[in-house]
């Protein structure tokens, strides 16, 4: 990362801290509903696993942006839970993979792998970011994410490569989801200030090795690189699908039925 | 002297001597096939407790108030799923495969605790569950850690290290409702009312109605009876409604000083046999549910093992070319 004189804003740190929560949150929240649901009880487990991971990902970005946001502000009532409860849809910035919905076990696995594969290079980059906490955050959470690709990749292989029915879930998993992949790779120009100043993860940078791997592994499981031509992008500019809605409908319900009140 | 040597009632009191002496029955070990059904049954259906426990709970996990209480919460959800996997496998040691366990599960033909099928409505239904609940199972869990069969034992020391923080977490959702506005304290006199009653009926009937206690006595399989277990209970949780600041539920509740123990309000048990008998609003839920998640995840289950398969198959091939 290149390192720069300019002086970085610190809105703009809120933010990109902001949307990093935002794509683990959604994704956290997504496995989390399969506790009670898994094909069986050590996978409820696993997949629980997984999810806290990511929720404390979330934790850790949000609890960051709220820092520096009261420190911004003069205030002390930003916490964690105002960035996950008490903003709206077109608020949110994750990217758009990580809120379709749960589907089956396949679409999980497919979706969970591109999702897994993208953070382990993407953290990589981050630790070198030259803001102290996100780096030291990307230090704890990519020790993680390289479990989850092993994990992923595993699930990848047996479910692509165990029967025919498999074979065609997940098939049929990537091709739908393969389009929400595009946007991880672009940078809009608030990521790119930071990337400028050495804070960011240029991920334009990233696309090549995370194909490649994830090529690998799709094609070990028997099955197809979807074709590249369709793309979805959004995310990053509050512009959702209609499943973030209902993810958020749910998730801060109660949150925001008692105003103020402490949990 | 070898075993086949013994007659079936030398055999049985050969075990009844170690049971008496305190001594843990072990897998290999001879024992009467009633003790080893009545272990089936009861071990079992606490697996299976564990397992449709996490139904309730998992029904909130989603809707958390704060990324504390919903990582919290999804821990010990977690938890329970391990505690059904440990129970699993202990169970398995008496000669009975996991898949037979689950499928009287969904055949009605096992049971599992009665209070999972009570519906949970509200946040505070997290506290008054992971606080009433897990603090009842832990009281009979305690108990079981002396159980006459070893596997089972083990595996309750191991369970109850995790239950304390099961209980301890949802106590703490009921301190903070409960010193929290006038809506957050009333929701938790609500789950208060709601769990309290189904909570001392986790203990089961009295001692005179119980089938299967006298014999579960004499083999150690239960080291104390259902109405001392719920004794320590009543006790142990009146100063904890105190300490919160709620009403108790049982207005006959009062301190008797000569047995140093309370006095309480009778159960209701028509209700009680009724929700087993199948009129818990969630009793058919909770199966269904089960059925569900194990019919949905019949593809993943056959496609792991083709995998398997495949892959030990090729590894022959190589081996042989090779
Ligand atoms: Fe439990
Ligand atoms: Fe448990
Ligand atoms: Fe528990």
């Amino acid at each position: 990362m290149t390192s720069s004189t300019e002086t970085v804003s610190t809105q703009d740190i809120i933010d990109y801290a902001t949307r990093l929560g935002d794509d683990a949150i959604v994704i956290g929240h997504r496995l989390s509903e399969w506790v009670s649901k898994a094909p069986f009880i050590e996978e409820d487990v696993a997949i629980g696993n997984v999810s806290l991971d990511f929720l404390g990902h979330a934790r850790m970005y949000y609890t960051y942006a709220a820092e520096v946001s009261n420190k911004q502000n003069g205030t002390d009532d930003v916490t964690e839970d105002t960035f996950a409860y008490l903003r709206d849809e077109r608020q949110f910035q994750n990217h758009l993979l990580h809120e379709l919905h749960k589907g089956d076990f396949a679409y999980t696995t497919a979706r969970q792998l591109l999702v897994d594969v993208y953070n382990k290079y993407f953290l990589e980059q981050l630790e070198k970011s030259n803001d102290a906490t996100l780096a030291a955050i990307a230090m704890k959470a990519s020790k993680e994410s390289k479990y989850h690709c092993r994990r992923s990749k595993d699930w990848t292989l047996r479910l692509g490569d165990g029967t025919s029915e498999s074979h065609e879930r997940m098939q049929v998993a990537l091709n739908d989801i393969w389009g929400y992949t595009h946007e991880l790779f672009e940078l809009d120009e608030l990521e790119q200030r930071l990337v400028d100043a050495g804070v960011a993860v240029d991920c334009t940078t990233l696309k090549a090795d995370w194909l490649k791997e994830v090529t690998a592994i799709i094609e070990e499981a028997t099955l197809t690189v979807p074709d590249q031509d369709w793309a979805v992008r959004g995310g990053r500019q509050g512009y959702h699908t209609e499943h973030l809605g209902h993810l958020l409908t749910e998730m801060q319900f109660v949150h925001r039925s008692f105003p103020g009140a402490k949990w | 002297m070898a075993e086949y040597n013994k007659s079936e009632a030398e055999l049985e009191a050969v075990f009844q001597q170690k049971i008496d002496s305190e001594q843990k029955i072990e897998p290999k070990d001879w024992m009467p096939e009633a003790y080893r059904k009545n272990l089936i049954r009861q071990m079992s259906q606490h697996a299976h407790s564990e397992v449709i426990g996490m139904q309730p709970e998992g029904n909130f996990i989603t809707r958390a108030p704060s990324l504390r209480r919903k990582t919290v919460l999804l821990s010990k959800v977690q938890d329970e799923g391990g505690h059904g996997l440990y129970l699993y496998s202990a169970t398995e040691t008496l000669g009975i495969a996991r898949s037979e366990l689950i499928a009287a599960l969904q055949s009605g033909e096992a049971k599992y605790a009665s209070i999972f099928n009570y519906p949970a409505q509200t946040w505070g239904d997290m506290g008054a569950i992971g606080w009433l609940v897990d603090g009842a199972a832990i009281v009979n869990q305690v108990s079981l850690q002396r159980t006459s069969y070893g596997p089972y034992s083990r595996g309750m020391i191991r369970i109850c290290k995790e239950e304390s923080f099961h209980q301890r977490q949802g106590y703490v959702i009921m301190m903070e409702l409960a010193k929290g506005t006038p809506e957050q304290k009333q929701m938790a006199q609500d789950s208060l009312n709601r769990f309290y009653w189904p909570a001392l009926m986790m203990f089961g009937p009295h001692d005179s109605e119980s089938a299967h206690s006298a014999k579960s006595m004499k083999w150690k399989i239960k080291r104390e009876t259902n109405d001392d277990l719920r004794q320590k209970f009543i006790d142990q949780t009146a100063p904890q409604i105190a300490y919160l600041g709620l009403e108790h539920p049982d207005k006959d509740l009062v301190w008797n000083e000569e047995k140093g123990q309370h006095d309480s309000g009778e159960i209701d048990w028509e209700e009680f046999y009724a929700v087993i008998n199948g009129n818990g609003h969630s009793n058919r839920q909770r199966i269904q549910h089960h059925v569900k998640a194990h019919e949905e995840g019949a593809w993943v289950r056959d496609a792991m093992s083709a995998y398997k398969q495949k892959k030990s198959q090729r590894k022959i091939n190589a081996d042989t070319a090779a």
